[in-house]
This record gives structure tokens, C-alpha cells and sequence, in this order.
């Protein structure tokens, strides 16, 4: 029930809509709950609503724990 | 890919080398589905037990709070807009699915504003809205509130059957039947309650909690991070979700919350009455209330017979261990909720566990 699903912004439009790109497909969403998202990140989306704005540099962060898991080789 | 794919076995490899016996639980239906979808339990060696707690909204409403909405529905000239999650959830006699069918207007959005259009085109009706979910929803449904009451909707309303999850997981760490030695905690619920209700939890509790994503790779990294705690003897509560949630939440949808509802008790299919668990509309929105806009009575909980989806929700036995699982009660015929809604325990068993496996 609390699926999320990233989306990118592609424009900020009146009343707190934003058109967005989810895997090619465009629809509008409300932005009230992430005032500051700008054009071209990316969000969550959840029931029509962005809730969090994705922090890219950290999803192409991966493998925080590579060196300590070398250990159990 | 390979590089991530070489870093996934490598946690694997670290689990599996584990040799503590440990009782994991998630709280989410989407970790639920993501965990069966992905095997990750079949790959866990015997030591490390994963079970599934009270994380889906459907599974947890009360018998009698759908039989309250069927209720409601019967009424003349009442539009009700739900998530369609909630048709087929069984109430004692009925349930949305059926009562569409018997003529009653039902109709299933994805937005909560969806709703506020059909308020609009449809004036000399009654729009009520079935707002149901944890945090994650609450704030969509209170700035649906707020819109409707700076747009004069007068005939717009809800029927909350919000709740919020740390009260379930303070029951759940104080039940001497559960144990569980650490927490996968949600990640979307927790995009806007941030990390401070766990971190109370852990401290009081002794045990960890990880702030989990959705991934394969994320489950595998939020079990590791619980398996190094234990191991440690530490009780923190980390997000191994960083990329999505932040230590406070999101202030914004918090703040929305905060405005519209207000705490009260709630009764959670299998865990009872459990204070401050439940939103209602504060004073301010009451006249958009639906229960009391429609005069709708708390209903009684009449038991479904040999339904064990209490057990179930709360980790006590696993799905296949209910008498009804498989035989009585599929996906096709659900007896209980935990089967009927798609991100149930009971419904991600039957649906990826092989046959040999569901016991």
C-alpha cells in the first residue's frame, strides 16, 4: 500500500502540480509536500503526491560496505 | 551491474556465514512482496528467521471498520472513493466488491484528489473518501482536506481509517510472545516520520532498527546492517534507505498531518485497541468527518472462524502454519485479509513460495 515509485520532474506547473516521467510515461502529480523540487530531479511518488525528493548522489553511492564484507571471503 | 551483482553475493555471503540464531521482522507490505518476490527468505540459512509484521493498512483494518464503511455505503446518494486496495477485504456479511455489485456507488482513485473532482461534478452527492493507510498516506489525504475546505466542498468528506506505525511496534518489541531481535523498519513510511520514532524504540527496547529500501540489494544491505548490530550488541536506529529518507522525515507532510488529524486509539486486526494509534479529523475538519457527518456506529468485532490472520500479522506462526492457508483460503477465495490484499503475508506466500515450501 505505501508503493512508491521515482519519477522525474519535468515541469513545474500552477497550484503546486508537476508534470513527471515515470519509466516514459508522463503524468501530472502535486508537489505541496516537496515545495523546494526542481526540474529534473527526481521524487517519490506516492498516491498522486511527490513525497521525498530523491538524493541522486547517494543511489549512485552503492557498495558502503564492500571493504568490511571482504573480510569474509 | 556486475560490480553491484558481485557487492549483492558479497552480502549474501556475509548473512549466510552468520551463525547466531536471529528473528528478524519488517513491518511493510511492500518488503513483504519484495522479500518473496526476490526468494531472499529460502536463501537465508535455518538461523536467521524473517518474519512479516502488522505493515499492511488492509490487512490491519478491523472486521468491524469495514462492516462500518459497508454501512455507509448503503446509504442513498453516497459516492464512496477508495484506494482499490480495499474492495475485496472481506467485512462479516459483505464488502465493497459486493456491495458495487448490489448497485452501491464505489468508485477506486489512486489520488485522494481524484475525489475532490468527483465532488465537484457531482453536487447533489455525497463524496466520501475511504482514507486508509499508514504516514506514508496520511499527509496526501490532509492536503486533500485542506483543499476541499478552502474550495467550500460541502459535500466532500473522509472516513479515517488512518494509523500510525510506531504505537504497533512499541506492542509488538512488549509482547513477551514476539520475539524479534531487530527491525526492518519501512521505508516510505518512514520517508515521513524520519528516523527519531525508531531511535526511542531501540533505546527503550534494546534492539536495532534499519530504515530499509526496496531493492533486492537494499534488504540484503538493511539485514546486514541489523546482523552487524546484534553482533555488536549495539541497539541503533540506522537508514540504510538514505537516498529517499532523511533523519527528520519530511517536515512539510509531517506538519500536514499534525494540522488535520489528531491521535486517538485504533483497533488493529490480531494486536486489539492500541492508544494513540489511529488519526481522526481535528475540530477544525469534524464537519468533513464522515462517521459522524453519517452517523455511522463503532460496529462489533465479530471473528472470523478459523481465520488465523491475528497470528499471522503479529509474526506468531507463518502463513503456511494457518489451517485455512492453501486450502480454504487462496487468492481466489480469501478468507482472511492477509490473503486477500495483494501485499499480504498470506498472499506473498502462496504466490512465490513453492508448493514444497508452503508447508
Amino acid at each position: 500500500m505505501c508503493l512508491g515509485v521515482p519519477a522525474k520532474v519535468i515541469e513545474l506547473m500552477a497550484n503546486e502540480v508537476a508534470r513527471v516521467d515515470v519509466n516514459g510515461n508522463q503524468t501530472e502529480i502535486s508537489v505541496r509536500l516537496t515545495p523546494e523540487v526542481k526540474i529534473n530531479e527526481y521524487v517519490l511518488v506516492h498516491a498522486g503526491f511527490a513525497m521525498e525528493i530523491i538524493d541522486e548522489s547517494i543511489a549512485l553511492e552503492t557498495m558502503k560496505y564492500l571493504e568490511e564484507l571482504l573480510q569474509y571471503e | 551491474m556486475s560490480e553491484i551483482s558481485d557487492y549483492q553475493q558479497q552480502l549474501l555471503h556475509a548473512i549466510q556465514t552468520e551463525k547466531a540464531s536471529v528473528t528478524l521482522m519488517e513491518v511493510c507490505g511492500t518488503h513483504t512482496m519484495a522479500i518473496a518476490k526476490s526468494g531472499i527468505r529460502e536463501l537465508l540459512p535455518p538461523n536467521i528467521k524473517l518474519l512479516s509484521g502488522p505493515g499492511c493498512p488492509v490487512c490491519v483494518t478491523s472486521q468491524g471498520d469495514i462492516d462500518a464503511v459497508i454501512e455507509l455505503v448503503r446509504q442513498k446518494d453516497i459516492i464512496l472513493v477508495t484506494f482499490g486496495d480495499m474492495m475485496r477485504v472481506p467485512g462479516t456479511y459483505s464488502s465493497l466488491q459486493e456491495e458495487r455489485s448490489q448497485g452501491a456507488d464505489i468508485r477506486i482513485a489512486y489520488s485522494p484528489l481524484d475525489a475532490l473532482r468527483v465532488a465537484r461534478e457531482n453536487a447533489d452527492k455525497e463524496i466520501v473518501f475511504l482514507g486508509i493507510g499508514f504516514e506514508t498516506t496520511a499527509p496526501a489525504i490532509a492536503v486533500t482536506l485542506e483543499q476541499a475546505r478552502s474550495e467550500g466542498l460541502g459535500n466532500f468528506s473522509v472516513f479515517s481509517l488512518h494509523k500510525v506505525v510506531p504505537p504497533a511496534l512499541e506492542l509488538i518489541f512488549s509482547d513477551p510472545d514476539i520475539n524479534v531481535d531487530g527491525l526492518i523498519c519501512p521505508g516510505h513510511v518512514s520517508v515521513v516520520i524520519g528516523v527519531e520514532p525508531y531511535e526511542i524504540l531501540a533505546q527503550k527496547h534494546r534492539k536495532p532498527c534499519v530504515i530499509t529500501g526496496f531493492e533486492t540489494l537494499d534488504i540484503l544491505e538493511g539485514i546486514y546492517m541489523l546482523l552487524k548490530q546484534i553482533k555488536q550488541g549495539d541497539a541503533q536506529a540506522e537508514i540504510q534507505y538514505r537516498r529517499v529518507v532523511k533523519r527528520e522525515g519530511n517536515l512539510v507532510a509531517r506538519q500536514s498531518i499534525e494540522k488535520v488529524f489528531k491521535p486517538v486509539a485504533a483497533r488493529w486486526r490480531g494486536l486489539g485497541v492500541i492508544p494513540d494509534s489511529g488519526l481522526a479529523l481535528r475540530e477544525e475538519f469534524e464537519h468533513m468527518d464522515a462517521r459522524l457527518k453519517f452517523n455511522i456506529p463503532e460496529m462489533e468485532e465479530i471473528p472470523i472462524k478459523g481465520c488465523a490472520c491475528g497470528e499471522v500479522l503479529t509474526g506468531k506462526i507463518s502463513p503456511p502454519e494457518c489451517l485455512l492457508f492453501g486450502r480454504a483460503c487462496t487468492p481466489l477465495k480469501p478468507v482472511g485479509p492477509c490473503m486477500v490484499s495483494h501485499e499480504g503475508s498470506c498472499a506473498a506466500y502462496y504466490r512465490y513460495t513453492p508448493a514444497k515450501g508452503r508447508g
